[in-house]
């Protein structure tokens, strides 16, 4: 059978004889900036001053030649003339990096979970450190946060966001080799930042750890992520930027600010791997946490945003619920969010000016969060039914659901009375899971089901069946962790703060931490359990792309003058 | 024109909507964070802080390395219990020369703010090494590698003149010594003590972890914890200058 993507590539493979077959100035270009870098990085790597920086010197030497010949051998595969932008009339959507960061997302995804899944063990079974340097908690849970977050959420926003500015657009994505060099650079940067954390090479603050040459060279990718993103938006043919797309170029625009502001870092020596912060003390907490809540708010919210405004209204088959409230969730949203960072630092020596500002605002994005929240849930107005019968519908409402959950914790736990309790216990550690796995995880496992099939051009999921289970072992997983957390949390904080009526402290810390254990075990199982439900879902992605019945498309040609 | 078709701006041109967005973004972080750059009151005056000695910064870039900061705060909240679990509560000044800060946010383990001095140097060794030896119920990682692994005094001097230039006021003399100072610290029995401990003020020198030779980063670890919350000395700090 002739599908439709075979018969595209055939099209656009055809040799066009007017056209002498020459390397574009972006192949040429990058390929000798990759000679000169590989040049440059095996001398680093001889003159390095400690091993970790040695071996991330070398790898970047061989990732360079690589990418080199990866160009010049694309280069003698291509026909002479770049794929079109249209065929007949028709955009020629550019599908190769979306699929690549797509399995990408699922093996982060995967390796994330049973990393965090290790780390609860070890909290719960301390002998699992093994006394190795390498694998103890304090280098295995940035490793953790990075996987889930930065690879496999990242992986997601990167993959959904190529898919969405093309279709909303109607656009091919700009740029020949450059959307290329942000999928395979983005994923180069999280193999770095993560092998440097396990030879200890950290800065040491939360969520931004990855030193300063691994900073450097997410800058240059995450620019060159902004030019793709903002080229596909300016070629577009629909006169409208989708409300989606509004929400993506928030996510990269903003990343980009606070990636910029909080690691300015001087390394000891430009062949070492450690450096120094630049702001100290106090300034590096608000600096630290203004980026790190709005790594949330940004990376984790408002690039998952825009994922339910594309995907729930066409898994759904119904418009967006209202378009008025789209724009006020979007300019709220980013306005508040930025003022909250200082909620992670209340009763700290920050100033209470500050303090009181960040719990403020953070008390008001209740109300932009739960907008955003009513548009994606009514979204569904007359297709609930669906519910029933399209699990992957189902996982993408629910998600929408911890939205709503964990934006209302959040607010709450932001007070500072209520911070005095939760704050420093695993309160904080389950409300981040119920986002985090509830919401972005949910979001990112009901696109990548809805993405899967569309751009591997397959008929259907190979089984909604499979999809169900992984849907009902997730819930059931992230209900033990958050309600685990919550109890813990709670019950530690009680603790600390426990008087026996002599007037005297009731509890040693030790007590408090042995009291821990069985919540422990308890978040443990819950995370097993939502990584069980991630196999199933590689699984069942793998046998769609693999024996999945291929959809059959008219030919553009073919199609009736309109 | 009503707002909503004024709002299509944005929606047409993609240029208008990215500035749009910064200057909203912009907003908050500027009110929130330049002020803390220019406000007098919010660090406080204090005597007594200082920069950390050439060893005690060794073992706090093994604190940063091991990630420490994932399991135990630094930083003391004015409420009854903390000020009575772990003293008094923690000053801005107190981390003024941190690059980077590590107050934490989780407790895993107790805040680390004011450790120092509280337990014996054989302590922190044994714990390090295996906290279960002495903590039964302890979750907490062993160090065992800790003993095994030197410091290098050769290098020291270069972190220190990279923290010099991010802000932090070591002087000239402190930067030329800073490898015998790194010795001298850990080797009561070293000629250049006495010199070491002129330049910096209630630095304690002292066999940390009771092996001769070259410090390792088990010295370096402790020695970091031992002065964690001992420079200021609040009997003379005085409370109500610095209420704000």
């Amino acid at each position: 059978m002739l599908s439709g993507g075979v018969f595209f590539q055939r099209e656009s493979a055809m040799p066009q004889p007017s056209i002498s077959k020459t390397m574009t100035t972006g192949e040429s270009g990058l390929a000798l900036i990759f000679a000169v870098t590989a040049f440059l990085c095996l001398i680093a790597s001889a003159k390095a001053v400690d091993a970790p920086f040695a071996f991330h010197a070398g790898l970047s030497a061989a990732a360079s030649l690589a990418a080199m010949f990866f160009i010049v051998n694309r280069y003698y595969d291509r026909p002479a003339a770049l794929p079109p932008a249209e065929i007949n009339g028709r955009p020629n959507y550019n599908m190769g990096p979306i699929k690549f960061t797509a399995v990408m997302a699922m093996v982060w995804g995967i390796a994330g979970f049973l990393v965090g899944l290790i780390i609860a063990s070890q909290l719960a079974w301390p002998a699992l450190n093994f006394d190795l340097q390498w694998i103890q908690f304090g280098r295995l849970r940035p490793l953790h946060t990075s996987a889930v977050i930065f690879a496999f959420g990242g992986n997601v926003l990167i993959a959904t966001s190529f898919y969405v500015v093309q279709k909303s657009c109607r656009a091919r994505l700009a740029g020949d080799l450059a959307p290329w060099f942000v999928v395979l650079g983005y994923n180069y940067f999280i193999l770095i930042a993560g092998t440097g954390y396990l030879l200890g090479v950290t800065q040491s603050k939360e969520y931004a750890e990855p030193e300063w040459y691994a900073d450097l060279w997410l800058t240059i990718v995450w620019v060159t992520y902004l030019l793709v993103f903002l080229g596909t938006i300016l070629k577009r043919r629909e006169p409208h930027i989708f409300v989606a797309n509004w929400f993506y170029l928030a996510f990269i625009v903003t990343i980009a600010v606070l990636h910029l502001g909080n690691n300015p870092a001087l390394p000891v020596s430009f062949f070492g791997s450690k450096s120094y912060i630049a702001w100290g003390g106090i300034q590096d907490a608000m600096f630290q946490w203004w980026y790190g809540h709005n790594a949330v708010g940004f990376f984790l919210t408002a690039g998952f945003l825009a994922i339910m405004y594309y995907f729930i209204p066409k898994r759904a088959e119904r418009p967006v619920y209202s378009y008025r409230l789209s724009i006020i969730h979007f300019w709220a949203l980013i306005f508040l969010y930025i003022w909250a960072g200082p909620h992670h630092l209340h009763y700290t020596a920050l100033p209470d000016w500050t303090q009181t500002l960040g719990m403020t605002f953070s008390i008001m994005l209740w109300m932009p969060s739960w907008g955003g929240m009513i548009n994606g849930l009514m979204t569904l107005s007359g297709a609930w039914d669906k519910l029933r019968t399209d699990p992957v519908l189902r996982m993408l409402v629910v998600s929408v659901a911890f939205y709503g959950m964990s934006t209302f914790e959040g607010p709450m736990m932001s007070i500072k009375v209520v911070n005095s309790l939760s704050h420093y216990t695993d309160w904080t550690i389950g409300h981040v899971h119920s986002g985090a796995l509830g919401w972005v995880g949910f979001v990112s496992f009901g696109a990548l089901y809805c993405l899967v099939p569309w751009v591997w051009n397959r008929k259907g999921l190979y089984s909604l069946k499979l999809v169900n289970w992984h849907f009902w072992i997730a819930t059931l997983g992230i209900v033990l962790y958050i309600s685990a957390m919550w109890v813990s949390g709670i019950l530690q904080g009680l603790m600390w703060r426990a008087y026996t009526s002599l007037g005297f402290l009731e509890y040693s810390f030790i007590e408090t931490v042995e009291a821990m254990h069985p919540f422990y075990v308890i978040r443990a199982a819950g995370g097993a359990l939502f990584l069980i439900g991630a196999l199933i879902m590689a699984y069942n992605l793998w046998m769609t792309v693999r024996v999945g019945e291929q959809e059959v498309q008219m030919p553009a040609a073919l199609q009736p003058a309109e | 024109m009503s707002f909503w078709t004024r709002h299509q701006i944005f929606e047409k041109n993609s240029i208008i909507l990215v500035v749009g967005i910064l200057l909203v973004i912009a907003i908050g972080g500027l009110v929130e964070i330049t002020p803390l750059f220019y406000l007098k009151s919010t660090i406080e005056v204090v005597d007594g802080v200082r920069p950390y000695t050439p060893l005690e910064l060794a073992g706090r870039n093994v604190y940063v390395r091991e990630g420490c900061y994932l399991c135990h705060s630094q930083m003391i909240r004015p409420l009854r219990d903390e000020v009575e679990r772990y003293g008094h509560f923690s000053l801005a000044a107190e981390s003024m020369f941190d690059h980077p800060f590590q107050w934490g946010s989780k407790r895993t383990g107790p805040d680390l703010a004011r450790v120092g001095a509280k337990y014996s140097d054989d302590w922190h060794v044994t714990h390090l090494t295996n906290p279960r030896a002495i903590v039964p119920q302890s979750v907490m990682p062993g160090y065992p590698f800790l003993s095994s692994t030197e410091v290098d005094p050769a290098t020291i001097a270069d972190h220190m003149r990279t923290l010099r230039t991010v802000g932090v006021p070591y002087t000239d003399d402190q930067i030329a010594n800073a490898a015998a100072d790194m010795k001298a610290q850990a080797d009561p029995d070293n000629a250049g003590s006495d010199a070491f401990s002129k330049r910096y003020a209630k630095a304690v020198v002292r066999n940390f972890d009771g092996k001769s030779g070259t410090p390792t980063e088990m010295d370096a670890l402790i020695a970091y914890l031992q002065m964690l919350g001992t420079l200021v000395d609040f009997k003379l700090y005085n409370e109500k200058a610095n209420l704000r």
